[in-house]
Formats: structure tokens, sequence, C-alpha cells
């Protein structure tokens, strides 16, 4: 009487159970939260190159961070711009922060908080809400003629023009370099009307996902520097000395990395000895 | 007793006048250190404009980029013929140039130019006067015309030939081969289709295909009396996908089995609709999924949702990032142009059959122009990737 | 199907897309105005848009409760949260500190978040479940993961110094690039030669016709 065989170890390893991958990932997630790694950050040339310019500007200057994404990709782009604002703030530069996506006003409220947890930075001084705006490449072009005609008001409702900070900042010339934090294509925007038209100097932070399409602009100078996704906000934190979300996240990534190829690894040697196996049955 | 004036005058006399030719020296000293201005301002008429505004060009300050007198940037001034002039640009150091935007065409401007230092401005260059005016053709876009008129010249051509009768071969795309193999299995197991029209609007092409397909899975479904699903993201894109579906029920002569309510809006936030759409999947287990359209990061939200409920998937969008998601995740993938060229796969009209030829004409002129514009890079031609530039 | 629902629909679409064609060539001042216009119009077609969206979420969650379907509350509670939001934004406002700005950043955001997060576990699952090394080219695609995941973070530094990050930038730089690039010119052209069927009346699906 023939005895049907159980399905072995290789073929186990073929059908592993959605659920048990899920929780091998979930453990590779939180395990870092509750045991932190500190996974080396290796730092990329994008990134230093980005944190070069903004360290080597000269206290007073006014940094413009555009916060063009909402709260989906917050996890990877708002420890980018905490991260910078902080630099900001370590060298006494001034940021102002804009919106062209209607949830980046609220989110660049919550990054400032973040960067100025000690209070020491004054609000209108230091930094400023500019809210958002509608009208996403007019509004780019707008700035570059005259910023108070295109924000007339703060996000808290404050005259442009008796903020302190926005006093001699009326255009791109006045603003030491725009860096966009998207999830979208609003960087190619700022490129071509800020960058090309204007001469602003542009960077740029995206999603990981986005990063490929930005390396035609690294590559022609017309970005300076670029962050790409949580390494890219790992790397500046590990550059500012203040490793935060960026680092935590990247533990994570790293472990969750390693969990997926392995478990990629694992199936496809379960593929192969049980073909091989199935080929020997059949030369029997 | 208080002294005369003119015996004060004597006795302070040599003090005052030191004070002010120290004074005067300091000024000359203050006016060596300004920067020279900037040389040759010229205004001239923006071309290819709707005639509101002039260009102003110039010779750099000899200062600008060196020396003690460093330049740090220009400003540029609109004089008016009676008043003050006014500031109207602050363009940086090394600056050559600057536009004037929102003038009146006809009217005449006259500007000057300052090179600015730390020390303070330098004399002003002074330019015009000059009156924008307004071109009815886009010279810069000359190319693009050319370009258009190839491609809708090769297009034109091979529609005419298909309707000739010529016999034009198409590549099999297994994903629209599929699109009947899907529905009937849906129609066996007694389960839904769901189809996801995609997050980008109506005005969006791949929108558009996706609504072409629906009609099509729509027909099948009338014929099959099968039910079909339409969650939309945009409200616009709902009510053509309801015209569409209801369209093909009464095509297939069957207006008693359309239900208004299976085409519906859900929500135009993007995770929130993955979710109501992750929910449907989960609770009415269609048998087949179509996802055709825009996608963005909720692509494999939805398609590995699918995959775990164990549907037959075709995807297709022009959405390049999400390829690599829709193709680990679904049985089928319509990659970019495949989307474009499924209606004329699934209908085989001759005139549809026709523009895919063209299409493929004009990639062969393309790639003829990528290896010439190649080899004469190699020899340093730059004027060759200067013709496809676009103002 | 007749004059309204198809003649006057492509008439309208021939006329619109001949014109704006020929605007883009055109930068006179009237072209600029009868673009502007055109912009203008389909934000207002947009907004009108939302009060369609609107009906249909009343409609359809309204007869879910009325008839008891299966999903009652939570048609309940989509219709709640649809009133809710809208009283609170249109009576106090969006400003930070506002009611509805609260909702945003204490129930909109969480939830935002968390389904993008789920992205996490459906790329191993996806993953697990495509990478397998069934054909050459499966085994280039296996590869290539296997780079990407390890170059993107410090493991890559860990296995090998510099050699995973380089040969991930050079995968980005070249390969990855071409291909994109290559898609790209594809799917412009299928733009313009279906842009093309559109405006001359051949492409006629969109209109419910064959």
């Amino acid at each position: 009487m023939l005895q049907e065989q159980g399905p072995t170890i290789w073929d186990r390893l073929l059908r592993v159970p959605r659920w048990v991958i899920y929780l091998i990932i979930a453990a590779a997630v939180i395990f870092p939260f509750l045991h932190p790694l500190r996974f080396p950050v290796e730092v990329s040339q994008r990134t230093r190159q980005l944190y070069d310019y903004i360290d080597k500007l000269p206290p007073g200057s006014v940094v413009c961070l555009a916060f063009d994404y909402g709260p989906s990709t917050m996890a990877e782009l708002q420890p980018m711009a905490v991260a910078v604002t902080r630099h900001c703030f370590r060298n006494n530069l001034a940021v102002a922060g804009v919106a062209l996506d209607p949830w980046g006003a609220a989110l660049c409220d919550a990054a400032f908080a973040t960067a100025n947890s000690d209070g020491k930075k004054k609000e209108h001084v230091d930094f400023v809400n500019l809210g958002y705006k509608t009208g996403y490449s007019a509004v780019i072009q707008g700035m570059g003629l005259n910023i108070h005609e295109v924000y007339k008001l703060d996000n808290r409702k404050t005259p442009v023009g008796d903020i302190p900070l926005m006093k001699n900042v009326r255009t791109y010339q006045d603003l030491a370099i725009v860096i966009d934090l998207a999830s979208s294509s609003t960087p190619q925007a700022w490129i071509a009307f800020a960058g090309a038209r204007f001469g602003a100097t542009v960077s740029a932070g995206v999603t990981a996902v986005m990063a490929l399409d930005m390396y035609p602009y690294l590559q022609s100078g017309q970005l300076v520097g670029m962050l790409g996704g949580l390494k890219g906000a790992a790397e500046y934190e590990k550059l500012i000395n203040q490793p935060d979300q960026g680092a935590l996240g990247m533990d994570s990534q790293n472990l969750a990395h390693g969990a997926i190829v392995l478990l990629v690894l694992l199936a496809n040697l379960g593929y192969v000895v049980t073909r091989r196996q199935a080929r020997r049955r059949q030369e029997r | 007793m208080v002294r005369p004036t003119s015996i004060r005058w004597k006795r302070g006399g040599p003090t005052l006048a030191l004070i002010v030719a120290l004074a005067m020296c300091a000024v000359a000293w203050g006016q060596g250190q300004l920067p020279r201005p900037p040389s040759s301002l010229q205004v001239v008429d923006t071309p290819n404009d709707d005639g509101t505004s002039l260009t102003l060009a110039w010779d750099k300050s000899p200062d600008d980029g060196a020396g003690a007198r460093n330049v740090t940037g220009y400003a540029v001034f609109r004089v008016p013929p009676r008043g003050k002039r006014v500031l109207i640009g602050r363009p940086p150091a090394g600056a050559t140039g600057f536009a004037d935007v929102k003038l009146k065409a006809g009217q005449a401007y006259s500007y000057e130019v300052e090179a600015l230092s730390a020390a303070g401005p330098s004399a002003a260059a002074v330019g015009g006067p000059a009156a924008p005016t307004e071109q009815w053709y886009h010279r810069g876009r000359t190319n693009v015309l050319v370009g258009i008129v190839i491609v809708f010249g090769l297009v034109a051509f091979n529609i005419l030939r298909a309707q000739r009768g010529a016999q034009l071969y198409v590549r099999p795309i297994a994903g629209l081969e599929a699109v009947d193999d899907a529905v009937g299995r849906a129609t066996e197991m007694g389960r839904a289709i769901l189809y996801v029209p995609g997050l980008t609007g109506i005005s969006d092409i791949a929108t558009i295909m996706g609504m072409i397909i629906l009609g099509r899975v729509a027909r099948r479904t009338a014929e099959y009396e099968t039910k079909l699903l339409v969650p939309c993201n945009d409200p616009i894109v709902m009510s053509a996908a309801r015209e569409i579906v209801h369209e093909a029920y009464l095509e297939q002569g069957k207006p008693d089995l359309f239900d208004p309510d299976s085409v519906y809006f859900v929500t135009d936030a993007q995770f929130g609709y993955a979710a109501a759409v992750g929910g449907l999947m989960v609770r009415e287990r269609p048998a087949a999924n179509f996802f055709m359209g825009g996608f963005f990061a909720e692509s494999l939200i939805l398609a590995e949702t699918g995959a775990a409920i164990g549907a037959i998937q075709i995807a297709g969008t022009d959405q390049d990032t999400q390829l690599p998601f829709f193709i680990t995740a679904c049985d089928y993938t319509l990659m970019g142009e495949e989307l474009y060229a499924a209606t004329a796969y699934l209908s085989q009209q001759p005139r549809l059959l026709g523009s895919l030829k063209g299409q493929d004409w004009c990639k062969i002129v393309i790639m003829a122009l990528v290896l010439t514009g190649a080899v004469l890079a190699l020899f340093g031609a730059a004027w060759f990737r200067a013709l496809f530039q676009v103002q | 199907m007749g004059l309204v629902r198809l003649r006057i629909p492509l008439a309208i679409t021939f006329v619109a897309g001949v014109v704006l064609i020929v605007q883009f060539f055109i930068p006179s001042h009237p072209s600029m105005k009868l673009y502007a216009a055109s912009q203008a119009w389909l934000r207002i077609i947009g907004a009108f848009a939302a009060v369609l969206g609107v009906g249909s979420i009343l409609k359809t969650h309204l007869e879910r409760v009325q008839r008891a379907h299966q999903q009652w509350p939570f048609s309940t509670l989509t219709l709640a949260g649809l009133f809710v939001t809208a009283t609170l934004g249109i009576g106090w406002g969006v400003q930070p500190d506002s009611p509805a700005d609260w909702i945003f950043k204490n129930i909109y955001t969480p939830l935002d978040a968390t389904i993008f997060s789920l992205l996490a576990f459906y790329v191993a699952t996806a993953a697990y479940r495509t990478f397998r090394v069934r054909t050459m080219e499966a085994g280039l695609l296996l590869t290539g993961a296997v780079l990407v995941m390890f170059g993107r973070v410090a493991l890559g530094e860990m296995i090998q110094p510099h050699l995973v990050p380089q040969s991930l930038e050079w995968l980005f730089t070249f390969p990855a690039a071409a291909a994109k690039r290559g898609i790209l010119l594809g799917i412009v052209l299928g733009v313009t030669a279906t842009s093309l069927r559109i405006i001359l009346g051949i492409e006629r699906g969109y209109l419910g016709a064959e």
C-alpha cells in the first residue's frame, strides 16, 4: 500500500502562510523600538552635498522649506524636515516654510515644533510658516517676483509685512536655498520655475521610490544634493549628530529588508530542492 | 560778555576746515570703494510672448566676482516718465540678464541697473526706452510643431493604410487576451468582478483608456449576467463610468440588470480609497480584479489584497513607478503604452490598429534620432541636442 | 447613440482639442487669456464634481442604512464622519488648533499613515511569492531586487563595503534609468497617438460607443 508523503520542510518553505510573514515583518519593525540596534549609517555624497551647502551659509541667511507632502508619506519626509530645521536652528539660520500640498502647512507646524522643542527659537523671528497656497506652478513663479504678493498673511493670519524674518525676504535672491520635500513631482516644478527662471538654489527631499527620478537633475547640477527616503533622513541626522526618527526607522528598515531577503532566499531554496526531487521521482 | 561771531570763527576756522576736508576725503574714499557699474545695457522685446515682457541684458560689472569692491548682486529699476524709479528685481552676482513681466503691450519703458556691493550701489547703467509687443507665432516651439506633424502624419498614413485593407500585425498582449477569460472565470464561480479605474482624473489619458476597457468588460458582464463593482476615486470619473456601464447593458439588451449603485464614489483620499477597496475585496471576494488607469502608492495594497483572496488580476497603468508592484502582484500587467493599445487590440478596428502601427513607426524615427544624437555627441556636436530644446 | 450623447460631445472634443493645440503655438495675449480661461473652467468643473461626490456618498450610504444592509453600521459611521467634519470645518474654520485641525492631526493623519504602512507587509508577501528563479529573467529580477534591498540599507555596507552601494548606484544610473526612459518614450508616443484618436473621434469608447 502506497503511503502518501507529508509535506517536507522544502515544501513548507514554499508555502509559508501569510500570517507568519506578517509576524516576521512586524517583529523586525518593532524590535528596534524596544532595543535600538544602531546600525551604522553611511552618508551618501548626495546628502553630504546638501549638508555642506547649508553648513556654509552665513548666520542670518533664510532657508525655505517647501512641505509638499501629506500624512501618508510623513514617515519618510517628516524626519528630513526636522533634521534640516534643526541644522538651520543650530547654525542660526532662519527657516521659512511654504506648502503646495493642503496638508503641508500642518506638517510644517509639527516639524518646527519638534525642532524647537527647547523653545529657544522665536516664531516670526527665527522661523515662520507661510502656509498653503493653491496654484502650484503659479505660486512658485509668483514667489520669484514678490513673495509678499503671494503670501500676504502667514499661517497664523499675521501680515507678512509685519513679520521680522520676512522684512528683507522678497524674492528667491533673498533665500539662501529652497528645499522641496515632496512625495510627488513638485521638485521638477521648483527646478523649472524657481531654479531655471529665477536663479534660485534648489534641493529636494523625496521618498525612496522617487529618488531615481531625481538623478538626472543631480547629475546636471540643477539640484544641490538630495535626500532620498528614510535613509536620507538618517544620513542627515548623522551629519548633525542628532539621531532621531530617521535613525530609529533605519534600524527597522535594515531588519525588515534582511527578513524579506531571507524569506525570498529560503523560498528559492525550497523551490530548487523540490524541483530537483520532482525530477528525480520522474526519472525513477 | 559774549565774543562776536567773527572772532569765534577766526579762532575755530582751521579746525572746522580740517573736519570738512576729512569728511570729503571719507566720501571720496567711500566712492572709491563702490563697484563699477554694469555696461552695455540693452532693453529688447522678449521674443515669443504675449507682449507683456521686456528682456534686459548687460555686461557684468568689472568688479563682479573680483577684488575688494566685489559685487554681491544687481538692482534693476523701472524708470517711469515721471516720478521715482521702482525696484523690480535683484538678480544675483554673475547675472547678465533680467526679464520684466506684466507690462502693457505697446507702452515704452526705460530701465536702470546698478551693481550692488557691501559698500553700496554703483552708478546706474541706463537702457531703453523699449516697448513690448506680442507675437502670433512661438518660434521657439517650431521643433514641437515639426514633431507633431511627423507623428500625426505617420499615424494618419497608417490609419489610411489599415482602412484600405492592409493587414497589420500586432503582437499578442497576454493581459488583453486574458480579459474575456477573467470575466468567464468570475461567471463560472458565481462571483463578482471588481473594476478599479485608477486615481487620476478624467483628463488623464490612462483614465480614459480605463473607461474604454471598462465598457468592454461591462458588455461581457451584461452578456454573462455577472455582478460588476466599480468603486471610484473621482466624482467625474464615477459619472463617466456609470454612463459607460449603462450603455453597455443597454447595448446587450439587458437594461434591467444595470444597477447604478454598482458604480459609486468612495472618497478622493488616496489611502481612504485603498482601504475601502481592500475591504470591499475581502467582503465580496471578487473572482477577477481589473486595475486600469493611473495609480500611485496604493497600487501594491490593492494588488496584494486581491492576490490574498485568490482573484485573477489584470492591471494596466502608465505610472512607471507602480509597474514593478503590479508586475509582482498581478497575473497580467499592461505596461504603459500597452494600456493605450488595449482598445485597438480588443476591437481589432482597422483605424485603431493603424494608429498603433503609426506609433511603432514613430518609435523607429526616435531610435534613429537617439543613435544619431549619441554619435554626434561623441564628436562634441552640441547643436543636434539643441534642436530638441523646447521653450 | 444620437446627436446629444455622441455627435455633440465629439464635436466639442474636436474643437477644444484643435483650439488648444493651436493655442500652444500662439503666445499672444488673446491666446494666453483663452488658456487661462480653459484652466479656470477645469477648476470650476472640478469644484462641481465635489458636489457630485458628496451626493453619491449620501445616496449610497443612506440607502444602506434605510435598507438595514449588512454593513449599515459602517455606513452610519461614514455619514457621521462626513457631517461632523464638514460642520466643524465650515463653522470653526481649518486654521491650526481648530476642531477640524484636531480631527486632521489625531484621526486622519494616523489613519492615512497606517494604511500606507501596510505596504511594508505587502512588499514582503509579494516578494516572497514572486521572486522565484523559474527562468533566467526571473533570476535577473531576483538579483536586482536583492541588490536594491541590501544596497538601500546599512546591511549592504556591512556585507561588502562600497561594492554593494556602488553596484546599486550603477544599477540606478544606467540600466534602470535607461529602461525608465524607454518606457517613458513609449508612454509619450502612446499619449500623443491616443490624444489624436480622441480628438478626431476615432476613439469613442469613453462615451460608451463602440
